[in-house]
């Protein structure tokens, strides 16, 4: 059992609230696991908790990578030990063209000669060859969503954080989305936080469902999402 | 006794000095995130107007606290209408045009009034503490200063001005949400900004002399001043100024003038460090 | 290798030409404001590498070219001999700067509290060297002198041999040789990794930290190259100058280095460069005395350039350029296109 990521009471406040509550998680190799639950639920906080994008000290917890402790390490740190990620609102430099941006990715892992052929490779996986001469921040939401993630995965890291990466794409986009993440999945471990329920049925693989910051219930998403609990913490007390 | 009295009031003195210059300042930024580093100019006008009222035989209390805003707040509204108003939105380049600003009103001052150093007389005379001679002026602008801010105070709080106002201060949909068009709002705030300014410049007048570069040495203080008191007006402002007057002075009665200067400055960047969004942008919330 | 039009290319043509026009410029015309030019465009260049391409705005980079001067006059009133103070003019500013940029971007300080920050310690320094007046303010042998600065100190000598003089033209051409120099370096620069993970850091820090680079390390060593530019300006500076006073670290100094770069051209090389020596070409022939036609026209086109071009005078001329090259390279097109065709070409009515 070779878990890839842990957490071992993982606790974050802000002020008087608790983002995440006493949250002890864990993923296995080459796992694909949704993280699911409506806004607010301490989702993208339990994320941002992993990335090192919160100065953690170990009063919050731990969290081990690959073994390794990561508590109060920045994110640039997380990111070299193999860590791919994908923040929630899309970032990529927008004032680059695409080809530049994915160049950028690519030369910290392949060095100067393998980088073109690492971007070549990508982009023309995810589609993006036509616009590798545009500006990113000319392209459609969408696209720089792919642009991100062909940023991320050009790395070839083997745990993948992806925060709402379907956001904003279309139909087509989504499908290949759902295809791209299953060929990741194939080396890497994957995470994705998502509250839309649809799209995690459709990739299909175990869920966590959040619920003011504490871990709800987890299980293939067949079961977890027909789950009546889940559904009330969804809708809550419209259907009232 | 008498001593610890002194330096007491030249702290409240250097207090009010850095809040009065900042007033006009911190409004702006504090709305609508616009660094006016032409605000030590308009400082000066105030000066030159009160100056000028003098010399014309007007009265100079209502030169330095009616027509010197009035005329300030006025070249205000030219320069928003004509310059800020395409710049929303982009700090930067707010800043690079009202430093040209800045030069340019320095270059029609020296112009018009010539480069030499003018002084009008202090209305109020000194006084004795102790066995030190004491400036009665000083306290004039203590008290001018504190009316001001309370006033400022008030108005924020109580009327539906003020309302709007604390409302711009949280974004200018909220401002739209209530029914208001922002661009007018930032107007009329630009407005009052350099109208304050305007009356800081005539109630320091008196103290200071008028010199056609001393809006240089307004604007650094002020800058430093409102952002390390961050983006609320009130507070922010006082709570930088009060830390600030207080080790300036301190440290100059300790040591020697400059190494208070310094000293104020050094404690901006370690304020800054410690508090990025500066004071108000970490204990205080509410945007007064 | 493709490359990056984000940071543009070295145009070898240009820049031989100019190098050619700059070495022969001696024999037209007397060298002194040549000089100060160059000394002012090197200056220049240090802030708008750091700013149009790191997008790190320094208020006060006067700070670094004045402590270049004065560390340049104090080291060598101290040596005697002008190769270690020359080596120190560029070592000091960038000390400091390291010290500062360390403190300001591993605290994750940045925008207009970087530009504060930047302008507190070009505004220590100047009100300290105002006030070191008198005997008791000295570094070793050298006098800090106040308000009035240090005069008289040893000009730039060939290495070793303190006797024989470099002031003059050699100096100029000195000057000369630094600004091609720092141009060549900063090319270099752009064209390397180091260069990219910059214009990366300015476009989406955050993206880039994610992408595994070290931003603040990055920002870090930017600062202290640009200082260490700024700081050899400062040295040649006090050469050409002779005297070093604290208006170096004022205000008025470091809005001007500001405004060279905005109205030249922020995110070119060329841009900055030529910004200061048009600039400060206009101001001398406006004359020192008449602060009047200074500042308001100065102010009056800052206005301008940031309403109408905000992106500076030489993009703006690029841009003209560019679209003049592709309207030619289409109407070219067209010719040939209708003459493969058997077209006649259009008379004009």
């Amino acid at each position: 059992m070779n878990s890839v990521v842990e957490t071992h009471e993982l606790t974050m406040r802000f002020g008087g609230v608790v983002a995440v509550n006493t949250v002890n998680f864990s993923l296995q190799e080459r796992e694909l696991r949704c993280l699911i639950g409506p806004n607010g639920a301490g989702k993208s906080t339990f994320f941002k908790c992993l990335t090192g994008q919160y100065r953690l000290s170990h009063e919050n917890g731990r969290v081990l990578i690959r073994g390794t402790d990561v508590i109060g390490w920045s994110t640039h740190e997380v990111v070299r030990l193999g860590v791919g990620v994908k923040t929630q609102v899309p970032s990529v430099m927008n004032g680059l063209t695409v080809q530049e941006n994915l160049w950028l990715s690519a030369r910290r892992i392949h060095g100067w000669t393998g980088a073109d052929g690492a971007v070549d490779e990508i982009a023309g996986e995810l589609r993006l060859t036509d616009v590798l001469r545009r500006l990113a921040g000319e392209l459609s939401h969408g696209q720089r969503q792919m642009v991100e993630i062909g940023v991320v995965l050009i790395q070839r890291p083997w745990l993948v954080l992806l925060d709402e990466p379907a956001a904003g794409m279309t139909g087509n986009e989504v499908e290949r989305l759902i295809a791209v993440i299953r060929r990741i999945n194939e080396s890497a471990s994957v995470i994705v936080v998502d509250h839309d329920m649809e799209f995690v049925r459709m990739l299909g693989s175990t869920v966590t469902v959040f619920h003011q910051g504490a871990i709800l219930i987890e299980g293939p998403a067949v079961t977890v999402l027909d789950d009546p609990r889940v559904r009330e913490v969804y809708i809550g007390n419209r259907a009232r | 006794m008498d001593y610890a009295g002194v330096v007491t009031l030249e702290i409240l003195y250097m207090i009010a000095f850095l809040a009065l210059t900042s007033a006009g300042l911190a409004i702006v930024f504090g709305m609508m995130r616009v660094i006016n580093l032409a605000h030590g100019e308009f400082v000066l006008l105030g000066g030159y107007a009160t100056l000028k009222c003098s010399q014309l035989g007007i009265n100079v209390y209502v030169a330095m606290l009616v027509i010197a805003p009035l005329l300030v707040g006025i070249v205000g509204l030219i320069v928003e209408r004509l310059i800020i108003r395409f710049l929303y939105g982009r700090m930067i380049d707010t800043m690079l045009a009202t430093w040209g600003l800045s030069l340019t009103l320095i270059g029609l001052v020296t112009l018009y009034f010539g480069p030499s150093a003018m002084s009008i007389p202090a209305p109020i005379p000194g006084y004795q503490l102790g066995t030190y001679q004491m400036g009665g002026y000083n306290l004039f602008i203590i008290l001018i200063t504190t009316a001001l801010f309370a006033a400022m105070w008030g108005v924020l709080r109580f009327t539906r001005a003020g309302l709007i106002a604390r409302g711009a201060m949280q974004g200018p949909d909220v401002v739209a949400a209530l029914g208001y068009n922002p661009r007018t709002v930032y107007m009329v705030t630009f407005t009052v900004g350099a109208a304050l300014s305007g009356l800081a410049g005539g109630v320091l007048a008196p103290l200071t002399g008028l010199l056609p570069s001393s809006g240089g040495a307004y604007i650094a203080k002020a800058f430093i001043t409102v952002i390390t008191g961050g983006a609320a007006v009130i507070s922010g402002t006082l709570s930088s100024s009060i830390i600030f007057g207080t080790i300036n002075q301190l440290v100059s009665f300790a040591a020697h003038p400059v190494i208070g200067e310094i000293a104020m400055l050094a404690l901006a960047i370690i304020l800054l460090r410690l508090m990025p969004r500066g004071i108000t942008g970490r204990f205080f919330r509410d945007g007064t | 290798m493709i490359a990056w039009q984000s940071v543009g290319h070295m145009r070898w043509g240009w820049f031989l030409l100019s190098a050619a026009v700059l070495i022969l410029l001696p024999l037209v015309t007397d060298t002194h404001t040549p000089t100060l030019l160059l000394i002012y465009a090197l200056f220049a260049l240090s802030l708008g590498m750091m700013w149009g391409y790191a997008g790190l705005l320094s208020f006060g980079h006067s700070a670094y070219f004045g402590l270049g001067a004065y560390t340049y006059a104090i080291a060598v009133i101290n040596i005697g001999e002008s190769t270690g103070p020359l080596l120190l003019s560029m070592a000091v500013p960038a000390v400091v700067a390291a010290v500062i940029g360390a403190m300001m971007f591993y605290g994750r300080i940045s925008d207009v509290y970087m530009g504060v920050i930047t302008l507190v310690v070009t505004l220590i320094l100047f009100k300290f060297m105002s006030a070191t007046a008198g005997d008791a303010y000295a570094i070793g042998a050298a006098r800090l002198g106040g308000f009035n600065g240090i005069p008289g100190f040893l000009t730039l000598n060939v290495p070793g041999y303190p006797e024989l003089s470099l002031f003059g033209l050699p100096t100029y051409y000195i000057s000369v040789a630094a600004l091609l120099l720092c141009y060549l370096l900063c090319r270099y620069i752009l064209a390397r990794s180091f260069g990219r993970v910059m214009v990366g850091i300015r476009e989406n820090e955050a993206r880039c930290e994610l992408l595994g680079y070290n931003v603040p390390a990055c920002k870090t060593a930017i600062f202290t190259l640009s200082a260490a530019m700024a700081g050899l300006a400062g040295c040649l500076y006090a050469n050409m100058a002779e005297i070093v006073t604290p208006a170096v670290f004022s205000l008025k100094q470091a809005a001007e280095v500001l405004i060279w770069v905005i109205v030249g051209g922020l995110g070119t090389l060329i841009g900055p460069i030529l910004g200061a020596m048009v600039l400060s070409y206009v101001k001398f022939l406006l004359g020192e005395q008449t602060l009047i036609d200074n500042s308001l026209i100065l102010g009056v086109l800052l206005i301008v350039v940031v309403l109408g071009i905000p992106s500076g005078v030489v993009p703006a001329l690029i841009r003209v350029w560019n679209r003049y090259l592709r309207r030619k390279r289409k109407r070219e097109a067209q010719g040939a296109a209708r003459r493969r065709l058997g077209i006649p070409s259009q008379e004009h009515p």
